[in-house]
């Protein structure tokens, strides 16, 4: 392999790494935070999807159509854990299993209603629209470096205000001992509302970021369902510096095992989490006890 | 997850409800001369109405009844009722449902499904049970292959044959050396194996075998290495929601203009309003095409557009024809079905005139049936050519004679 389509892979696994992180930081925030394990995440991605179509559609303009979908994502997100989420905190996690499983059939039906069961398409905003050459039959097209741009803007933003915000340290205080946060009188369960409703707003800004180089159909949401999951295991739950990290991983490892170990590639990344747990079982920058 | 464990059946229950089977066993058998004249035929339609073959399922439900209504609610002279199971593209749970529509609702006819894995599944009941079967779709080659049985039919195709001819469409177009990609899956590589064998003996070559698990759409790596390898062509099979991605990645990376993409037809069969002007000028093989002109087709598509208002296509046609082969044994055995030899005799010499141009069957059962080269145009898969005349299946390992 030449050292430009080395460049060129090393370009399509960041790319594909960038998404990974966007769909999985949500669900990292909402499993190691508020303990809950979102089935139904996935889920969420598919529905960003099929609302950016949606409103793309209805007013062609991609922006509101990103506003929108995770505006609802997020209207969405409170309500649930206002009438469901918030019974589960501290219940096992069959209980959680079982209701975001219930979810994601009801969310499917929902879609089946709504929107069909057709594919879809939907079209990047026109000044992200053209591409670049890449080599001599090869070109890229800007929309997927717009991708890479906005997932790292997305990235610095939440880190920021984990780290840096009233709001973060409540957040990372209650991660650590929910008893204590609210012994102190801080109102934790506002704000675990809120981080779920985040959580459920990042699943469908994925899906909506990436309907334009994806295609939007029933089931899109499945695969990357289990990608994010792995990608939380692997970075440390409740991580998400290592989200970002595992997600990075996962976009080398299934882009160049695609190209040189085509026959194993689809066990490869679960070779990689395997191989990592062994050495860190608790994830890469996880927590002895979460 | 879907494995919880039921409680557990206590001797009691299980003695009442085999008391209550008997007694409904013994039931109908006093009034069964009664009903075998007047009875309607029991028709059951296991098809995917939900999951993403849900379209499928639909089109060949739409389909079937259609060819039903217009012959009046009735083939061969007999009424027809149907009893529908949603197999879920599901093939767990194949057995089971398959089992349901033999054994509780007694049906005479099965016809499913659009999975290969659900059919094949139905197969070994129809073969274990003497079911009549009609497959509208699923094109795995054992099902009229190594597990071809008398009361096994297809209307639909085989993975062989939509493939095997465009060997010789490529190398005649002047592609010498070719490169594939498809899922890594039984269908995929059923139809990568037909068409090497029918590049190889036009005298082509395969360079690579690209492969990705089904059903992944990451396809970004991949077609960076077709880039690099520099293909004369490409040859895909995708279907669905990866066909509408993989056709659409391929324009995005420029490739299209350099290296031409042909693919069996499910590439851009009820795809194409989602693949927009990314497919245009991709040429596909299958025993379908939207603008076929003859005048089974022209009804056809005039009749499904008034009854659904859809524009028909290769499913509905399929399950058209499901009905259009049992109307012909029904016919044969003056409509009833304890006549099986005669029926089974009947279908098997069937000729049809299908929508998709004359349709006949092999001694496996397979269609016998052309394939056109089409290409997009307009939103539409359009003729260019007939690839191959009577395509017939080679059956290989088929008993039957």
């Amino acid at each position: 392999m030449d050292l430009v389509t080395f460049g060129v892979q090393l370009l399509n696994a960041v790319q594909y790494g960038m998404v990974l992180f966007l769909v999985a930081s949500g669900l990292t925030l909402v499993f190691g935070i508020l303990g809950v394990i979102n089935l139904a995440h996935g889920a969420f991605y598919m529905l960003g999807a099929y609302l950016a179509y949606w409103i793309a559609t209805y007013t062609g303009s991609f922006a509101l159509a990103m506003a929108g979908g995770v505006a609802i994502a997020f209207v969405v997100g409170l309500l649930l854990e206002t009438v469901f989420i918030r019974r589960l905190y501290g219940r096992d996690h069959l209980a959680q299993v079982l209701l975001s499983f219930g979810l994601i059939l009801s969310i499917d039906e929902a879609r089946e209603i709504l929107f069909g069961k057709d594919v879809h398409s939907v079209a990047p905003p026109a000044w992200l629209a053209g591409s670049f050459q890449l080599t001599d039959n090869l070109s890229y097209p800007v929309y997927r470096l717009a991708i890479c741009a906005f997932c790292l803007v997305v990235a610095a933003l939440i880190f920021l205000v984990v780290t840096r915000t009233r709001i973060g340290m409540i957040v990372r205080a209650g991660a650590e001992n929910r008893e204590m946060t609210r012994v102190l009188g801080i109102r934790f369960d506002v704000v675990n509302r809120y981080v779920f409703a985040v959580g459920i707003a990042l699943a469908a800004l994925g899906g909506i970021v990436v309907a334009p180089v994806s295609t939007v159909f029933p089931g899109m949401g499945d695969g990357m369902l289990i990608l994010s999951f792995v990608v939380v295991v692997l970075g440390g739950i409740g991580s998400v510096a290592g989200a970002a990290i595992g997600a990075l991983l996962i976009g080398l490892t299934d882009t160049f095992g695609k190209v040189f170990f085509p026959s194993v590639s689809s066990v490869l990344i679960y070779v990689l989490m395997a191989a990592v747990l062994l050495w860190r079982p608790n994830g890469i920058l996880g927590r002895r006890e979460v | 997850m879907t494995n919880r464990s039921m409680p557990p059946i206590s001797r009691r229950t299980l003695l009442t409800g085999a008391a209550g089977a008997a007694t409904l066993a013994v039931a109908p058998g006093l009034r069964a001369p009664a009903i075998a004249q007047n009875a309607p035929l029991k028709v059951g339609l296991m098809l995917p109405y939900t999951g993403t073959y849900a379209r499928l399922g639909k089109f060949i439900d739409d389909g079937f009844r259609l060819y039903v209504e217009r012959k009046g609610g009735k083939l061969g002279g007999r009424e027809i009722a149907f009893v529908q199971v949603d197999d879920e593209s599901k093939p767990a749970a194949a057995t089971d449902n398959m089992n349901r529509l033999v054994g509780r609702e007694k049906v005479d006819v099965v016809v499913g499904t659009v999975h290969s894995g659900v059919a094949m599944a139905m197969v070994k009941v129809a073969r274990d049970t003497g079911t009549l079967l009609i497959i509208p779709n699923a094109g795995a080659n054992d099902a009229t292959g190594p597990a071809c049985a008398p009361n096994v039919f297809r209307s639909s195709f085989s993975n062989w044959q939509p493939n095997y001819p465009m060997g010789k469409v490529m190398f005649d177009a002047g592609h010498r050396n070719v490169a594939t990609i498809t899922w890594k899956y039984a269908a995929g590589i059923e139809q990568m194996v037909a068409f090497k064998e029918g590049f190889a003996k036009a005298g082509g070559n395969v360079v690579e075998n690209l492969t990705l698990p089904f059903p992944e759409v990451e396809f970004q790596a991949l077609i960076t290495r077709i880039a690099q390898i520099k293909p004369d062509a490409v040859h895909a099979f995708f279907a669905g929601g990866g066909a509408v991605k993989f056709v659409k990645d391929y324009a995005a990376a420029g490739l299209d203009k350099s290296i031409p993409l042909y693919g069996a037809g499910f590439l851009t069969d009820g795809t194409l309003a989602a693949q927009g002007a990314a497919a245009n000028g991709i040429k596909t093989t299958l025993h379908y095409a939207d603008n076929l002109d003859n005048p089974a087709n022209i009804a056809f598509l005039k009749a499904f557009k008034d009854k659904t208002g859809h524009v028909g296509d290769i499913y509905a046609v399929q399950g058209y024809d499901a009905a259009a082969l049992l109307e012909v044994g029904m016919a044969a055995a003056g409509g009833d079905v304890k006549q099986r030899d005669k029926m089974i005799a009947a279908m098997g010499a069937a000729k049809i005139d299908s929508p998709r141009g004359p349709l006949s069957f092999n001694k496996a059962h397979n269609p016998i049936q052309n394939i056109y080269l089409r290409e997009v145009r307009n939103g539409r898969n359009e003729m260019v050519a007939i690839a191959q005349k009577d395509v017939d299946d080679p059956a290989r390992g088929c008993k039957l004679t």
